[in-house]
């Protein structure tokens, strides 16, 4: 279990149950989500994050936030040197440090700026190499401790593996508890928590905007599926599609411009493109089976699944028109396609022996790969370093969520206490 | 009177203890500011209604019975539901300016925004049988709710079967 502010909690806990009480509402005040790791990489990286120079005069730690980060990507280990910090301005002991097992070290300041506010600076050595692999420097005041932790496990992060980290990002999910239904936002590592939207009918299918401001989800409010946009910071929401007929599965274009959509206006459920504010519908594909679930890839391609072939199976069309190329060709129910951020790979639910299972293809090999081995599998989602999937599921009766590498290796689950957790959707990299 | 009394409380309590909120756009929507300083601001999500034509909703009518269920895999009306697609035909026939809506729903096995797609089969299906029976394109709107809507919620066959159905919905009896 990881901690926040418990103040800042409790506070916000408090206001919750009062709430609560007079709404009648009956959603657990303190529903955070808490990560558990199940597995890790074959081979984890040894490294050493000692306190930072100065993080005692901090209200809240930011260190630890680094620590709890890489070690729950699960390609980490974390080695202890003892409790002594190191500054950033001292090239460490690196071979002293190597001979206690560890390949890499972070030295870090927060260095006073007279007005309440730090400047934190740290350092990466890589110490078999004896070499120095970067540095920053950042302004921050004591309450973004959690959000400067991000960053740094950030930076760790990517000069160590050579891909972008996914840690300042924040995910989008919905929590069921009794008859309530609540579209949450929260941090990747599931802290700070907030709902976005209350309803006592379901929500589904929520949907980043490639900015990351704004979610598109399917709202049944008005005892109909309705797509709406949703801007976050504002609480403002649109009505982006409410034809005659079901409205739902909301897909944005790489730049947020449009909308995939699927509607039933002219009978069967189709695939439509629409303005992100609703105007000009436009067919995307024809057919006289189910079509369903579209994913626009960043080359332009969209994904999505079919039963024209007679079982639901995994298809691509060109955002510009043409004729639909079918994917999937194994099993009988391939479903819910998600293209990797960079156009590589496809992540999707595919029915393995009554078992509905999370399975990855290497688009161009056509090779296909279960990274699962649970049955209630569902709505796949790609952190954006396209390096983990974050999926819903079932454990022990409820909905919890769950996410794995792409390579299968390292295993996540993030459970809400007493509610049903489903269709996570990661967001994208803070821009 | 009770309906009205919730909102207006909530916003009182809204009022004293968030700071500032944009107007907010559609109707009941409430904002005020999320979890500490995750600048996300909440909504609440609702819609009202009221029953204008009680036969409806009269046990001992046959207009209060609304589903129509189904086999498994299957969009095909059975005999069995038959009387009742007639009551609700003749209705629509007779009431010309009254609206229809039909929910379609499935059990939970599978991808939701598929079993969506199959819900919405099975609203067409007793959306036609009732056009064929006289009903106006007009008066019917079918949607479906997919598995979002489980009359029961234990991973049973006898279950299941309760999950795969119509339901038929008035905007003159309130439901929405």
């Amino acid at each position: 279990m990881l901690r926040a502010n418990a103040v800042t909690q409790m506070l916000a806990a408090f206001r919750f149950f009062i709430l609560a009480v007079l709404t009648g509402l009956s959603l657990n005040a303190s529903a955070q989500l808490s990560i558990e790791i199940v597995g890790a990489g074959a081979s984890r990286y040894p490294v050493v994050i000692p306190i930072f120079e100065n993080e005692g005069q901090l209200p809240r730690g930011v260190t630890d936030v680094v620590r709890a980060d890489l070690e729950r990507s699960g390609l980490f280990t974390l080695v202890s040197i003892g409790p002594q910090a190191l500054p950033e301005s001292v090239t460490p002991d690196l071979a002293g440090i190597r001979s206690r097992g560890a390949d890499a070290v972070l030295t870090g300041s927060f260095v006073p700026q007279g007005d309440g506010r730090y400047q934190v600076r740290f350092r990466l050595f890589d110490t078999q190499k004896q070499t120095e692999l970067g540095a920053m420097a950042l302004p921050m005041a004591p309450a973004q401790n959690r959000a400067i932790g991000h960053r740094i496990a950030d930076f760790v992060y990517e000069k160590l593996t050579g891909q972008p980290g996914y840690f300042s990002t924040r995910i989008a999910y919905v929590v069921k508890s009794g008859p309530n239904y609540e579209l949450q936002v929260a941090d990747a590592d599931g802290m700070n928590a907030a709902t976005a939207l209350r309803s006592r009918e379901p929500i589904i299918s929520p949907a980043w905007s490639p900015d990351g401001q704004r979610l598109a989800y399917v709202s049944f409010e008005q005892k109909k599926p309705i797509v709406y946009v949703h801007t976050l910071a504002t609480g403002q929401r649109r009505v982006a599609a409410n034809f005659k007929g079901s409205n739902s599965a909301p897909a944005w274009s790489p730049d947020g411009s449009q909308l995939a959509v699927v509607l039933t206006k002219d009978g069967l459920s189709q695939l439509y493109a629409i303005n992100a504010d609703g105007s000009g519908v436009r067919r995307l594909a024809s057919s006289s089976g189910i079509d369903t679930e579209p994913a626009w890839a960043a080359d332009g391609n969209i994904y999505f699944t079919s039963d024209r072939g007679g079982s639901p199976q995994i298809y691509r069309v060109s955002s510009a028109g043409g004729s639909a190329q079918r994917v999937t060709f194994d099993g009988s129910y391939n479903v819910t396609p998600r293209p990797s951020p960079d156009g590589r790979q496809l992540a999707f639910i595919t029915r393995n022996n009554g078992r509905f299972q999370v399975a990855i293809q290497d688009i161009a090999s056509k090779q296909t790969t279960i990274l699962t081995d649970s049955a209630r599998d569902e709505s796949p989602s790609f952190a954006p370093n396209g390096r983990m999937i974050l999926y819903a599921t079932e454990s022990g009766g409820r909905g919890v969520l769950a996410a794995v590498s792409s390579d299968g290796r390292v295993k996540q689950r993030l459970t809400v206490q007493a509610a049903d957790v489903r269709e996570p959707a990661w967001g994208p990299q803070a821009r | 009177m009770k309906k009205l009394a919730l909102p207006i409380l909530l916003s009182a309590l809204l009022a004293a203890c968030s700071s500032t909120g944009p107007e907010a756009t559609g109707a009941k929507v409430e904002d005020r500011t999320g979890g500490a300083g995750s600048g996300v601001a909440t909504v609440n999500a609702g819609s009202t209604s009221g029953v204008r034509i009680p036969a409806l909703v009269d046990p001992n009518n046959i207009l209060s019975k609304r589903s129509v269920y189904f086999d498994f895999d299957s969009f095909v009306i059975k005999a069995e539901a038959k009387p009742l697609i007639e009551a609700h035909a003749r209705f629509l026939v007779q009431n010309p300016n009254e609206t229809m809506r039909i929910q379609g729903n499935t059990d939970e096995r599978g991808s939701r925004e598929y079993n969506l797609a199959l819900g919405q089969k099975r609203a067409d299906a007793v959306k036609q049988a009732l056009l064929l029976l006289g009903a106006k394109e007009s008066q019917i709107e079918s949607v479906s709710l997919g598995e979002e809507k489980p009359r029961c919620e234990e991973a049973t066959e006898a279950c299941y079967a309760q999950n795969r159905r119509g339901d038929i919905l008035y905007s003159a009896a309130g439901d929405y």
